[in-house]
């Protein structure tokens, strides 16, 4: 671009027409429109968080409610998802579930966010036994089938969604940590960490106001696929019965109740399944369209 | 390489303990009174303190510990509150069934899942490009617990294709060798057995395959793509070698290290889903009757099973990373 001829003119013209102001966020959001898969990611999840903060308005009937003399019934115009054993909409059940699984999502990410951060930034910042104490602490942790580890959390703390968040929160601590960890350590030899340290900031300061807000990419990626495997997880412990119980409207323990009697009405299951399905769905294809949109490495790719 | 071999043994001797400091931790995050969850509110404060001492928790918790690890290194988990039998041998019972079912999930995924990606490597962006990494993409989203009951009802119960539940029929003779029910009836020439176990297990074995078959298929596509792009890849087209020999000996070769990994992971992920699946398909392994103890809190089985389980674990993820070292002669560990 540049030839020996461009005058300094010229130079500060394309300084004025670079979009400087934009930043890398900007860029990464545009990035992450151009995939297809991405933005329809984005409207599924869109659609989930709507669908959970409009549930009263959109659900056409309570969800808790029975209604004995409408047991059962077949999907129709008055019951599009069809009825339960207990006759409740199934339709507004799955839609007041929404609230539960964005809840479970959230908080139980949050747990590990908060918790992996921190536990993967001071390793990764302060190294040496520190380091070495922490990482073998979350090598422990990864010596479990994570799945296991979370039934048996649940189980022993009594089962409800708020241990179910807890434990699903807590065997998602190590992945965080990790890729905390590895941000840490590429950004803390950068020669702006040094300056920082040269204009005399403490550590602590470096550490909350110059390396973490330089690590957030990878960790939105992972916190963005991490609400997808949490609300799987807590469908889970739902339908084992660890999770939220009865009678609350909540996916997992829809498929527990649902399977004695998906012999004669498969309905039942079908659509509490078909919701997991899709807002996990959602979340893998934002979450992989946001790796590929903030991550550096695959730019062009 | 056995230096590495070595260092590898001795690193994971502290995650050993602290693995079993977490086990045998477990059932002290149940509020309250251990011995009473266990026996429930109706028990006398006589059947109390009798199982308290059993069990040994009135001593103080590094007591406890330091007698749990003792024993369970000399091969002793305790006893099942419930069956009143050791741990040990009831995990020797139960594992087989789970092994059969992990083994039979993992080959399907792996053969699935890899032919998936090397075709779609092969022709990117074709129709069965799209189509399998839509497929994947559905896959690792699934929720197995879902898709376990779908099967049921669709090839179970509606079509009676297969069986829905169990891992031999009833009145089905197979004399027990190894447990391993099909390594069992091809070795006694059993082809009705056979046949049987090899319906009961197909279904519980796909639903625990989905997410592995997905991310493998992934894995591979991604990292046969990039190897296929290599120049010497351009060179074994060139000198005219036929296209299985480019694709199997010289490209597959070398993406499988990614591959490897990510099998080597699911692995643990499938033993973890096996708790699902075999619940759903009253599957008779180590991950149902950990799954009612854990409900049930039968503690010495929750700690010893789940001890276990974690050992399994451990030692599986150390044997893919030396596995590495004869996949790909390119690394070395120091």
């Amino acid at each position: 671009m540049t030839t020996p001829e461009v005058t300094a003119a010229d130079k500060a013209a394309d300084i004025v027409m670079e979009p400087v102001s934009k930043g890398p966020w900007v860029e990464g959001f545009r990035r992450l429109l151009r995939q297809k898969t991405a933005v329809l990611g984005l409207i599924i999840v869109c659609t989930l968080i709507i669908t959970a903060l409009l549930a009263p308005v959109l659900a056409p009937y309570d969800p808790l409610v029975p209604d004995l003399v409408n047991r059962l019934q077949p999907p129709s115009a008055e019951h599009p998802f069809g009825t339960d054993a207990l006759g409740r909409d199934i339709l507004s059940r799955v839609i007041y579930g929404s609230r539960i699984s964005i809840q479970v999502g959230i908080i139980a990410v949050g747990i590990s966010l908060l918790c992996g951060t921190l536990l993967g930034a001071i390793s990764g910042y302060y190294g040496g036994k520190l380091d070495l104490v922490i990482m073998r602490l979350i090598d422990i942790l990864m010596a479990f089938p994570y799945i296991l580890l979370a039934i048996a959390i649940t189980a022993m703390l009594g089962p409800g969604l708020t241990n179910a968040m807890i434990a699903i929160g807590i065997v998602g601590i190590p992945i965080y940590a990790r890729v905390v960890r590895g941000a840490v350590l590429s950004v803390k030899e950068m020669e702006y960490i040094e300056a920082a340290r040269v204009c005399g900031c403490s550590n602590f300061r470096i550490l909350f106001k110059h390396v973490l807000p330089n690590c957030l990419a990878p960790l939105i990626v992972q916190a963005t696929l991490g609400i997808g495997t949490a609300i799987l997880d807590a469908a889970g412990l739902g339908f084992l019965g660890l999770g939220a119980q009865p009678p609350k409207p909540e996916w997992g323990i829809m498929l527990n109740k649902g399977k004695d009697v998906m012999q004669i009405a498969p309905w039942v299951i079908m659509f509490p399944g078909a919701a997991i399905l899709l807002a996990v769905l959602g979340f893998n294809l934002l979450g992989d369209g946001l790796r590929d949109a903030l991550d550096p490495r695959l730019k062009d790719s | 390489m056995f230096n590495y071999i070595l260092k590898r043994l001795l690193m994971i001797i502290p995650v050993i303990i602290g693995v079993s400091i977490l086990s045998f931790l477990l059932i002290h995050l149940v509020p309250g009174d251990p011995a009473r969850m266990m026996l429930g509110e109706r028990a006398t404060p006589k059947q109390l303190e009798e199982l308290r001492e059993s069990l040994g928790l009135n001593d103080p918790l590094p007591v406890q510990y330091m007698r749990f690890a003792n024993k369970a290194l000399h091969g002793d988990l305790g006893r099942s509150v419930r069956s009143k039998l050791p741990v040990t041998e009831e995990i020797a019972r139960k594992f087989p069934a789970t092994l059969e079912l992990t083994l039979f999930a993992l080959t399907i995924a792996v053969i699935v899942g890899g032919l998936a990606g090397i075709i779609s490597a092969v022709k990117p962006y074709s129709l069965f490009d799209n189509m399998s990494m839509g497929m994947a993409l559905f896959g690792v989203s699934i929720p197995i617990f879902w898709l376990g009951l779908m099967l049921i009802w669709l090839l179970g119960v509606k079509f009676h294709i297969l069986p829905p539940s169990g891992r031999i029929s009833v009145g089905v003779e197979l004399q027990s060798i190894t447990n391993l029910y099909i390594l069992d009836s091809i070795l006694t020439g059993n082809w009705k057995a056979l046949k049987d176990c090899l319906a009961h297990i197909i279904m519980p074995a796909v639903a625990l395959a989905t997410i592995p078959m997905a991310m493998i298929a992934r894995v591979t596509r991604s990292s046969m793509l990039e190897v296929l792009g290599q120049d010497y890849i351009r060179t074994a087209w060139a000198k005219g070698l036929p296209g299985r020999l480019v694709i199997f000996r010289h490209a597959f070769k070398n993406a499988f290290l990614p591959v490897l990994t990510v099998i080597g992971l699911q692995f643990g992920y499938l033993l973890g889903g096996a708790v699902m699946t075999e619940e759903i398909f009253s599957w008779p392994g180590v991950g149902r009757w950990l799954f009612v103890a854990i409900t049930a809190r039968d503690f010495p089985v929750v700690q010893g099973g789940i001890l276990m389980v974690a050992l399994v674990f451990v030692t599986i993820n150390l044997l893919v990373d030396i596995l590495y070292t004869y996949v790909d002669p390119r690394i070395r560990f120091d």
